[in-house]
């Protein structure tokens, strides 16, 4: 069969994979990877010391200070309720990368189990691929909205959704490289030594699968955060008075021509989020497929 | 063995036409089991879910009746896929409808949105990601890849409420929402569509730019790229029709992605703009709790991109004559 998902386009150049601290110089040096890690450090540092940075409470309701623009004293101005959206942006930075990194750390997993299982286990490889084609067949964004409206509106439910959406890609992907290692002259030797047959898959074919895994994971990471605040945009995923990007979006559209502050922030910081994974993925993908690193 | 031996060729498209044929066959049953299984995800009596917390008891009783759930599972699970066999895919709880009607009624809004996107995004997505890899590592490459990498990150919701404000509020230059069929004339339908299928086609711009570049910057270290230029062939005729004919199989592959984006992309576009297509629908029913309704309509949604990908494959198949020697 032909993958004709994400996965035709990063297939395994994994045994290329630099080592050691000469990759590590040339990543220093990669201007994505450089901008990338240092906003998703920055917000994620940020998202950590939410309470040190701004004392206020999210939910703290001021009346008074309804409807303030950005000043001094409110950075990122008030809403409604008089909040300060700037702490809010802060605590929603909070939630959406946990539920981004929480969906790319899940759908890792078991996209590599099912991967390596489909690669290894030839007699289950059908089963396990049309189950994902199954996965696949509906948009991503939808299958999660179902799963997220079925098992209710919580932080849970949203990153059980996302993972089941987002996992037949990695399938496919760790599954396509899986496949190709298996045939390599190392594996064969190996089989030839005696090795056992779950030694060769912890030891030769899943290391040689992590790295196009790891570059899905980066983008992955970024779509499973937009994909979040847009359940939350749309009510069906995390409901306030949590703060998440995604539902203070949706609070401050009724008032977007007047306030435009309190949904111009959350979205700039999505927006930013999602830029530097995606510089990150570019950059790691970049370094780990040097056929794709243009200019050759 | 590459080449123009059509004789072995045409066996073995045949066959691998009939083999992805046969594999959808499974897909589309699971996919109906799995659609089945929504409604078990839900926490609780699905009957009390529905129906709602105030609901009486008979009323509950009544719901559970209506949808079986009154029944074994394995008996609702029957009762399911021999509905869906007759083409049955149950009735909204909400709209007095059954759900294929309902779809029905909301396709063409949906499927005007997503074509005109699509239409937006191939070119623009081609010309862009092809420009990139011609100029790679000049500042028109970055530019390009630039633009492409905003797509794919800004959420589109986000910037449809900004473009709203900017070209319907301030500017007047399209209506804010609503959807005008195209029997009141192109003019109304493609202003009511214009800015939603614009914002929508953002994200897959970007997404094809980088994927034609990539595919782009493949074609062109090939040796035949570097014969065509050696033997003195114009740059315009090396690139344009060698190396994107080439790159072309690519974009076919891509549309079945491109499709699934925008009619993902639709339930969300449809929201903010309030345009009466199946993915408002979708996710009002979810608001409502009409869950036989999502049920339905995500099983359609399913069956339907079934067959694209089906027919993506094929095509696939047929335009790189290498995969048929697989």
């Amino acid at each position: 069969m032909t993958d004709t998902g994400l996965g035709s386009l990063t297939t395994v150049h994994a045994i290329a994979a630099p080592r050691g601290y000469g990759a590590w110089r040339r990543l220093l040096r990669h201007r994505s990877f450089v901008i990338g890690s240092s906003i998703i450090l920055l917000l994620t540092l940020a998202a950590v010391l939410a309470p040190l940075i701004s004392p206020v409470d999210p939910s703290a309701m001021r009346v008074r200070f309804r409807f303030r623009p950005p000043s001094q004293a409110f950075w990122f101005g008030t809403d409604m309720f008089g909040r300060d959206v700037f702490t809010r942006v802060l605590y929603g930075a909070r939630v959406s990368l946990f539920v981004g990194f929480a969906v790319c750390v899940v759908s890792g997993l078991c996209s590599a189990i099912l991967g390596v299982i489909a690669a290894q286990f030839r007699r289950l490889d059908g089963a396990i691929m049309r189950l994902m084609d199954a996965l696949m067949s509906f948009p991503a964004i939808l299958l999660a909205l179902g799963i997220a409206a079925a098992l209710g509106p919580r932080v849970s439910s949203v990153i059980i959704a996302l993972t089941v959406a987002y996992i037949p890609a990695g399938v496919r992907i760790v599954r396509a490289a899986a496949l190709t290692v298996r045939e390599m002259d190392f594996v064969q030797a190996a089989q030839v030594s005696g090795a056992s047959s779950l030694r060769i898959v912890l030891r030769h074919i899943l290391p040689n699968c992590l790295s196009p895994l790891l570059v899905h994971l980066t983008f992955i990471f970024a779509y499973a955060m937009l994909a979040e605040a847009a359940l939350s945009f749309l009510g069906v995923g995390i409901q306030p008075p949590i703060a998440s990007w995604g539902n203070i979006i949706a609070e401050g559209r009724d008032y977007a021509t007047e306030a435009w502050w309190v949904m111009l922030f959350p979205g700039i910081a999505i927006s930013l989020a999602a830029l530097s994974l995606n510089l990150l993925g570019d950059a790691l993908g970049d370094m780990l497929d040097p056929r794709l690193k243009g200019g050759e | 063995m590459p080449g123009p031996d059509d004789g072995v060729g045409e066996v073995a498209l045949i066959r691998i036409v009939a083999v992805k044929f046969l594999q959808a066959v499974p897909v589309i049953l699971i996919i109906s089991i799995l659609a089945f299984l929504l409604l078990s995800l839900l926490p609780g009596d699905p009957a009390l879910i529905i129906a709602g917390e105030q609901a009486s008891p008979a009323a509950v009783e009544q719901v559970r009746r209506q949808l079986g759930l009154d029944r074994s599972f394995l008996e609702q699970l029957g009762i399911w896929l021999f509905n869906l066999a007759q083409g049955n895919f149950g009735s909204s709880l909400v709209l007095n409808q059954s759900v294929l009607s309902a779809v029905a009624e909301r396709l063409p809004v949906t499927l005007s949105l997503a074509a005109l996107s699509i239409s937006f995004t191939i070119p623009v997505g081609v010309l862009l990601g092809s420009v990139a890899a011609y100029f790679r590592r000049t500042w028109i490459d970055s530019a390009v890849m630039t633009v492409a990498l905003l797509g794919v990150s800004i959420p589109a919701f986000w910037i449809a409420i900004l473009g709203v404000i900017l070209f319907s509020v301030q500017l007047g230059w399209v209506p804010s929402s609503g959807f005008a069929p195209i029997s009141q004339g192109v003019g109304p339908w493609f202003a009511s569509l214009a800015l939603p299928a614009l914002i929508l086609s953002l994200f897959q711009i970007g997404f094809l730019a980088r994927m034609t570049r990539s595919a782009m910057l493949d074609v062109l270290g090939q040796d035949y790229i570097r014969t065509a230029r050696a033997k003195g062939l114009s740059e315009w005729r090396t690139v344009g029709k060698h190396a994107l004919r080439n790159a072309l199989i690519l974009i076919i592959t891509a549309t079945g992605i491109l499709l699934s984006a925008a009619i993902g992309g639709s339930v969300i576009i449809e929201q903010v703009f309030a345009l009466p297509g199946i993915g408002r629908m979708v996710v009002q029913a979810i608001l409502a709790r009409d869950y036989p309704l999502v049920q339905g309509t995500m099983l359609i949604l399913g069956f339907t991109f079934v067959m694209i990908n089906l027919i993506v494959d094929i095509l696939y198949t047929l335009a790189d004559p290498r995969v048929r020697h697989d």
